[in-house]
């Protein structure tokens, strides 16, 4: 579906992708990882058209650069820092839907599904959004079209969990019909989303790694926390999960995305010395 | 066409939110109030008679003004675009390089446009609301150099930002294109070089190529045939020319010139990475 074939990029004296080759096909989803300069975001731009670079992209066969609109017309790109556009939010949609000949109401039908209220967002400019409204703004532009490449960076890095869940959700009704591309720099944030791996350093490929994806990204898992004693730093933190607790703090009670447990279980890590019990129970299911 | 104005609409949209935008329209706005509360009307003696002048100081004074709010603006607002990552979001929309390129010189040429006419079109309906005698000839000359100034330095500003990679040096290349262009007009640079004793013809061309100094003789002609106020150059120029000659040169080079330039400009970001 997707071809790199050594692909080289430059900026002066640097020398940013090094010869990079890889074949991504449909229902790949693909964690790509590496520290900063590692060359994900320049491999991104080079699949989006806005880099010329030596090489070979080609997306079924077509260059993005010289085919730009029916390349383009596949892919939902989710930026990591979201365009300080000064527009409404209504006429973003708009401008996105009219260029890629898509319905607005499916973008405003996803927001609504991620938590926005698009009716009250109409005037708001978009660069006045919170930092997750925003992200959730793009992810309903992205996902909101006929797409069958979905390019994601740090896509969930500000979604509450909540709207992280039915982001995952969302991922998963499309997970046999498109290829994902998701950058970013910690594998733990988007392991459980993907089924292959790919770490990028200093513009190469040091790892290309097909991963075990049996948590089905739209899983839900009940979760019940017993602490030793009440504590108001855990009590904050784990509030922001979604979780509540009945009187005197110690017993909470709670959902957790199933994507979601390592970061989860990261978390409650911080915690361990607190931690008297703890429940995972995979939608309703036996298992713990 | 559709995803055209789909583009220069979001542009505007952009821009009508920028501070910039509300400075440019308060400037103009003002200039012509500022024009009307000091009595700069046909005649002092006999009160608001006419417009002429009025037009023709406000055109010297766009003249300066506009062409360096163009460039600053653009340069400071497509460069600064870049940098902040919005290229990176909206050319990853399937909109080809042309429409997003022109899209956006339509849509920023109506914002810069627009106010400056408005701005004149208040004035004239001022005129008619006292009955005075409106130039319509000259207003409408005068529409159309400010159109053609406007284009110019908006193509010279897509250029400068296609080739500048930040905003910084976009600024600063566009004042000195400003300040290049300023110099070489006929009380400056152009009376040095006369006294100089340069050749008339090399005199002529760099006035004739310098679309401040040609924007100026026009909004000039009109108002004073014999170009007392004008400066050496442009009785020299008039001689080669003739008034029907000068004043569509007047009309078309400028808006040539912008658009020349800003073809180049497509054809660099076309060739360059994008964001």
């Amino acid at each position: 579906m997707i071809s790199f074939q050594k692909i080289s990029k430059r900026f002066g004296r640097v020398e940013v992708l090094k010869g990079l080759s890889m074949e991504v096909a449909r229902g790949d989803r693909i964690a790509l990882v590496g520290s900063n300069g590692a060359g994900k975001t320049t491999l991104i731009r080079c699949l989006l058209g806005e880099y010329h670079c030596h090489g070979k992209v080609e997306v079924e066969g077509l260059d993005p650069r010289t085919h730009r609109t029916e390349v383009l017309r596949r892919i939902g790109f989710v930026p990591q820092i979201a365009p300080p556009l000064k527009m409404p939010c209504a006429q973003l949609i708009r401008f996105a839907a009219g260029v890629s000949s898509s319905d607005p109401e499916r973008m405003h039908e996803i927001s609504r599904r991620l938590g926005l209220d698009p009716a009250r967002l109409r005037r708001q400019p978009f660069n006045r959004l919170s930092g997750g409204q925003k992200q959730k703004l793009l992810i309903s532009i992205a996902l909101g079209r006929d797409c069958d490449i979905l390019v994601l960076d740090e896509p969930a890095a500000n979604l509450d969990p909540e709207a992280r869940h039915t982001f995952f959700q969302l991922l998963a009704e499309r997970q046999k019909s498109a290829a994902m591309l998701i950058s970013s720099h910690r594998l733990d944030e988007v392991a459980a989303l993907v089924n292959r791996v790919v770490e990028l350093d200093q513009g190469e490929i040091v790892l290309d790694d097909h991963v075990e994806d049996a948590v089905a990204m739209d899983a839900v898992l009940s979760s019940r926390i017993t602490l030793a004693h009440p504590s108001s730093a855990f009590a904050e933190t784990i509030r922001e999960w979604g979780f509540e607790s009945g009187k005197g703090e110690t017993v909470w009670t709670g959902r957790v995305s199933g994507p979601d447990r390592l970061r989860f279980l990261g978390v409650l890590s911080r915690y361990a010395a607190l931690l008297k019990g703890v429940e995972l129970l995979e939608n309703g299911a036996d298992k713990q | 066409m559709k995803n055209l104005l789909l583009t220069a609409r979001a542009d505007i949209s952009e821009s009508l939110r920028s501070r910039w935008f509300l400075a440019y329209t308060v400037v103009f706005g003002g200039i012509v109030v500022a024009l009307f509360l000091s009595g700069v009307t046909e005649s002092r003696i006999m009160g608001f008679t006419g417009l002429s002048r009025m037009l023709v100081i406000y055109l010297q004074i766009t003249m300066a003004i506009l062409p360096l709010f163009v460039l600053i603006t653009t340069v400071r607002s497509v460069a600064g675009d870049r940098e902040a990552g919005i290229f990176e979001y909206m050319l990853s929309l399937p909109v080809s390089l042309a429409t997003w390129f022109w899209g956006k010189f339509v849509g920023r040429f109506l914002v810069v446009f627009l106010p400056v006419f408005g701005a004149m079109a208040v004035a004239i309906a001022w005129g008619l609301i006292k009955e005075a005698e409106i130039p319509w000839s000259q207003v409408l000359f005068y529409t159309g150099f400010l159109f053609s100034l406007a284009l110019c330095f908006l193509g010279i500003g897509m250029l400068i930002s296609t080739i500048a990679r930040s905003s910084d040096v976009a600024t600063g290349t566009a004042f000195i294109v400003w300040l290049a262009l300023l110099l070489f007009m006929d009380l400056i640079l152009l009376g040095v070089m006369i006294r100089g004793g340069f050749e008339p013809e090399s005199i002529v061309t760099i006035a004739l190529l310098n679309p401040l100094q040609v924007f100026r003789i026009g909004a000039m002609l009109l108002f004073d045939p014999q170009l007392v106020l004008l400066g050496p150059s442009a009785y020299v120029i008039l001689d080669y020319f003739g008034e029907g000659g000068f004043l569509t040169w007047a009309l078309l080079y400028p808006a040539t010139l912008g658009l020349l330039t800003a073809s180049l400009g497509y054809l660099l970001f076309r060739r360059g990475d994008l964001p």
